[in-house]
């Protein structure tokens, strides 16, 4: 198979002695449908299987089928693999793999890499008949050699059609292949990683898969110079690896949850396709309802009838599902609310994250509609607020959402294998007689709390409503009764706070700069603060997962430090840009709510640029803040 | 017999016990007088009675409207929700409670307009529910608008030259519905025609969609009053697999047709004869279609370890 003629590389390599380092940042890109994800899933997995920690991040174009070689068009992936555990896509990549040279403007103009990464190209393109082809990528790379970039053009193309006929079906296996010499990962578990991706497959189909990998393996024995390991930190005990929507998925099933009443969304859908298999065995059915009411409505009703229910979402499904919300806060449904956020306002950024409905979710409903809001920070998390979430809905009487978004939907992490417990699971129905003279809304006057009946106890028949209503449930508009309803409702909010502990800061407990975030940003802010601190400056950081009602103590936290400030994904002004002032400027969503919980004066660092945010943007921020330098420039 | 007492439950009922019309009744209807949901209440009560439909297991799911209050006034459970969304809310609780008896409680507005996109897809769903759609053919609740069911020209304070939609046909609509199974037409104003029709929907294994021609006499007096007055304005459909009437029943009709209602494509037609005569009775029945409340219950009772194995099996997939 030696090919004299390669001329990718200088010349045929012997193989040097990989060089240690504690991570590394790869990006496999190409246009859509080259399963560029799939590759770089399955470099992930072998990478966690081999004990490293790892954090991958998919890089999706907005559209299914976008324009070939097209800028707008990268479809890919960023696997960041490391020796300690990895908590976050993290800055610029180490190495890129392009399928074709155009995708990688659009991730350069992203600042995804910088100057001295190497670029390894699919060379094909040089030999295209198309002469504007052929002058693009001769074009492109003498572009990437000026800005400094370290080129090596891959003949991929050629080197898979020795082995199979149809080369777009294995070239991602191929380039595994070449990664896994590069980053000298276990042929053995990745010969087995292959088997489990094409297990649906015939034997010839993983037998070709299993051959491009050594071959792709070879041929960058034989003609690459890069070569590096990350020895992995020891890790004790059973590991899974799973991105943000199947954790949340296998939280939906292991908290015994019975209907997940959902209409598909981006990027919240998967988290349904990941349970669709088992979730009948599992005691539940997921129900594709005709749009987002009945979705929302659906679950309701088979909550009221007993049976715990989710359902699952994103922005613009959470925006019709409101009126039911209210509702559901209103005659105090137990209900799990998943919102996977994304980018909006409207149709906005389907597949971009974004942390903007915070703020929709506490206050979009008609009225005071309190309810409980919980954001999971990890992948790990992500499975057990659901669980959490589950308990709280019933024990509260009330609807519960979990906050997620796109970067946790698709990030993939490993995680202790949670060990199933049977009291996750929902009791079973209650079908006790009601006690007799027990009221349906008996608000306990100290934490609004009270017992509901359900469709089957014998003397608890009652009628729900969304009307105002008294305890009997009977409709009423007596003032007097609706200033209590309403109290209770509230209190029940006061009374769960009651149990939840002061949030830890990250760092010192006092300093110059506090930052504070929530959800999926949390490894990016705690690494960038990690970073700033090692460097000489005052700066913690805190992380909310209660989002309502707030976690307790904040307020004290937040007055040892000279300066707070949240860091989120959302909009925000910036006060000196045409017609901002200090006054006018609408804070980031998080900012803008603590502001008004705590009355301290909250500054914020947002944008929606649609990506997950980076230590690398943070310590950037961090350097006007400090004046000091923490990172290079690129 | 021993009633159960509006305020006091006694939990323990004896065995044997036997319901009476005051076990399905709780507070008094607060309908406008010779408004025709009163006597659908009392036929809905004396159905239950009739069927020993017990309390606890019986959900009445409504909307929003004047005709939406039905819940509030029977002894049952209730669930008084959201304008045009009780379909969504009725379709859960039967999803995974076979055991329940669901009654859907809904009008012209709430069902044809802000709900029509559920009425299509609970049809769809045929799950076994009964259906009784309130035709005042007008907003009641919010005072005298048009509705979707508002005759061409009805005067309303949105309209208050004449509306200018033709109506649509809840019956032909809910015919042309994929799935369909069971489509009946009643009057309030004729109680044994309107018991006879409940009565059958009840028996039906799927979702029985009951249409029925409702006055309202605050708003809608000049609409319905020739119909009620003149013999000639209704049409009874008969047929042995039809609504079943006696014939001291049948007696009190002028105009009568046959219509076998396994005969969709005639029911179709029949429902156009609406312009001139009103039919009543029942459409179509199709006793095999399939049932979404099936599928929905089809894997209940698996025990808490076979459910942990299944989560634990994928799981297993994760493995690292
Ligand atoms: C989302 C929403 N929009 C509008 C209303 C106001 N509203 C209440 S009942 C109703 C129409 C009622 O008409 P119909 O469904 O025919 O019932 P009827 O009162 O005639 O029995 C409307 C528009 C509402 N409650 N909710």
């Amino acid at each position: 198979m030696a090919n004299p003629t390669d001329s990718a590389v200088s010349s045929v390599k012997s193989d040097p002695k990989p060089k240690q380092v504690k991570e590394a940042i790869v990006e496999i890109v190409s246009d859509s449908g080259e399963g560029a994800q799939k590759c770089g899933q399955s470099l992930g997995a072998i990478s966690a299987k081999m004990g490293n920690g790892v954090w991958t991040v998919e890089i999706i174009p907005a559209e299914i089928q976008p324009p070939a070689r097209s800028k707008a068009g990268a479809s890919g992936i960023r696997v960041r693999m490391g020796s300690g555990p990895i908590t976050n896509m993290g800055d610029q990549a180490n190495l890129v793999v392009a399928l074709n040279e155009q995708v990688l403007y659009g991730r350069i103009d992203q600042k995804a890499f910088k100057p001295g990464t190497y670029l390894l190209i699919e060379k094909k393109w040089a030999d295209n008949p198309s002469e504007d082809i052929r002058n693009d990528y001769r074009k492109s790379i003498r572009k990437f050699k000026q800005l400094g970039y370290l080129i090596h053009e891959i003949p991929m193309e050629e080197e898979c059609l020795k082995i199979v006929n149809d080369a777009r079906k294995g070239k991602n296996m191929w380039v595994l292949g070449l990664l896994c010499h590069i980053y000298d990962r276990d042929l053995e578990i990745a010969s087995e990683q292959i088997r489990y991706v094409f297990r649906k497959k015939d034997q010839q189909v993983i037998q070709n898969n299993l051959d491009l990998l050594q071959a792709g393996y070879d041929w960058a024995t034989r003609n690459l110079d890069i070569h590096y390991s990350i020895p992995p930190n020891p890790r004790e005990g059973d590991h899974v690896v799973m991105n943000g929507n199947e954790a949340l998925s296998l939280g939906v099933m292991a908290a015994g949850i019975e209907v997940c009443s959902m209409y598909p969304i981006t990027p919240a859908t998967s988290a349904t396709h990941a349970m669709a298999e088992t979730m009948e065995s599992a005691g539940g059915i997921i129900h594709q309802a005709e749009d987002e009411i009945a979705a929302i409505g659906f679950a309701i009703g088979a909550s009221y009838a007993g049976k715990t229910a989710v359902t699952i979402t994103s922005g613009p499904g959470i925006a019709l599902k409101t009126e039911f919300i209210g509702l559901a806060v209103m005659a105090e449904i137990p209900l799990v609310i998943v919102d996977v956020q994304r980018g909006g306002p409207s149709t906005g950024l389907p597949t971009k994250v974004e942390q903007g409905d915070l703020l929709s979710v506490l206050y979009g409903a008609a009225g005071d509609a309190p309810k409980i809001v919980i954001a999971p920070a990890t992948i790990e998390e992500c499975f057990h607020y659901v669980i959490l979430a589950r308990k709280l809905a019933e024990s509260f009487r009330s609807p519960v959402f979990v906050l997620t978004d796109a970067n946790l939907a698709t990030g993939v992490q490993p995680f202790p294998r949670p060990v199933i417990k049977p009291d996750w699971f929902a009791p079973p129905l209650d079908q006790s007689p009601w006690k007799e003279g027990l009221k349906p809304y008996d608000w306990d006057h100290a934490t609004g709390l009270s017992k509901r009946p359900i469709p089957g106890q014998k003397g608890g028949m009652y009628t729900l409503t969304g009307l105002a209503h008294d305890e009997d449930s009977h409709v009423a508009y007596d003032p007097a009764i609706n200033q209590r309803a309403a109290e209770s409702r509230s209190r029940k909010l006061a009374a769960l706070l009651k149990t939840l502990k002061k949030p830890v800061v990250h760092g010192d407990e006092e300093g110059d700069l506090l930052l504070i975030g929530w959800g999926s940003t949390k490894g990016a802010i705690e690494e960038a603060v990690d970073r700033a601190r090692d460097m000489g400056a005052s700066i913690s950081s805190l992380h909310l997962h209660f989002l309502s009602p707030l976690e307790p103590g904040i307020k004290e936290i937040l007055k040892k430090f000279k300066k707070v400030k949240t860091v989120e994904i959302n909009y925000s002004d910036t006060v000196g840009d045409p017609l901002i002032t200090k006054e006018n400027r609408r804070y980031a969503q998080l900012a803008w709510y603590l502001r008004a919980h705590t009355l301290v004066d909250i500054d914020c660092f947002s944008n929606v640029f649609g990506q997950p945010i980076s230590p690398y943007r943070i310590l950037k921020m961090l350097e006007e803040e400090f004046d000091m330098k923490f990172t290079e420039d690129i | 017999m021993i009633a159960l007492k509006p305020d006091f439950c006694d939990i323990t009922l004896p065995e044997n016990y036997e319901y009476g019309m005051e076990d399905y009744s709780s507070a008094k209807a607060k309908w406008c007088s010779g408004c025709g949901g009163h006597t659908i209440l009392n036929s809905v009560q004396k159905l239950c009675q009739e069927e020993q439909l017990a309390p606890e297991k019986t959900v009445f799911v409504s909307g929003i409207g004047c005709s939406s209050r039905f819940p509030h006034y029977m002894k049952t459970y209730g669930f008084h929700g959201l304008h045009g969304r009780a379909f969504p809310v009725a379709c859960g609780v039967k999803f995974r409670r076979p055991d329940l008896n669901v009654f859907v409680i809904t009008g012209d507005g709430d069902c044809c307009s802000i709900g029509a996109g559920h009425w299509v897809h609970a049809i769809r769903y045929n799950m076994k529910m009964v259906v009784l759609l309130f035709d005042n053919s007008i907003y009641g609740l919010t005072k005298k608008q048009t509705s979707p069911t508002s005759p061409l020209g009805t005067r309303s304070n949105t309209h208050p030259t004449g509306s200018v939609l033709p109506p649509i046909s809840p019956v032909q609509a809910t015919l042309g519905l994929p799935n369909v199974s069971f489509v009946a037409q009643t009057v309030d104003w004729k109680a044994a025609h309107l018991h006879a029709t409940i009565r059958k929907a009840y028996e039906h294994p799927g979702l029985a969609f009951v249409r029925i021609v409702q006055r309202c006499p605050v708003w809608m007096r000049d609409d319905y009053e020739p119909t009620v007055k003149d013999p000639e304005a209704i049409t009874l459909m008969h047929h042995e697999n039809g609504i079943a009437l006696d014939e001291k029943g049948m007696k009190k009709f002028r105009k009568v047709i046959e219509h076998d209602p396994s005969d969709i494509v005639k029911a179709r037609e029949n429902a156009e004869l609406i312009k001139d005569s009103t039919p009543i009775g029942l459409f179509y029945q199709n006793h095999a279609a399939s049932r979404y409340d099936q599928y929905g219950a089809h894997n209940l009772g698996i025990s808490t370890e076979d459910r942990i194995d299944a989560i634990n099996e994928l799981m297993d997939r994760y493995v690292i």
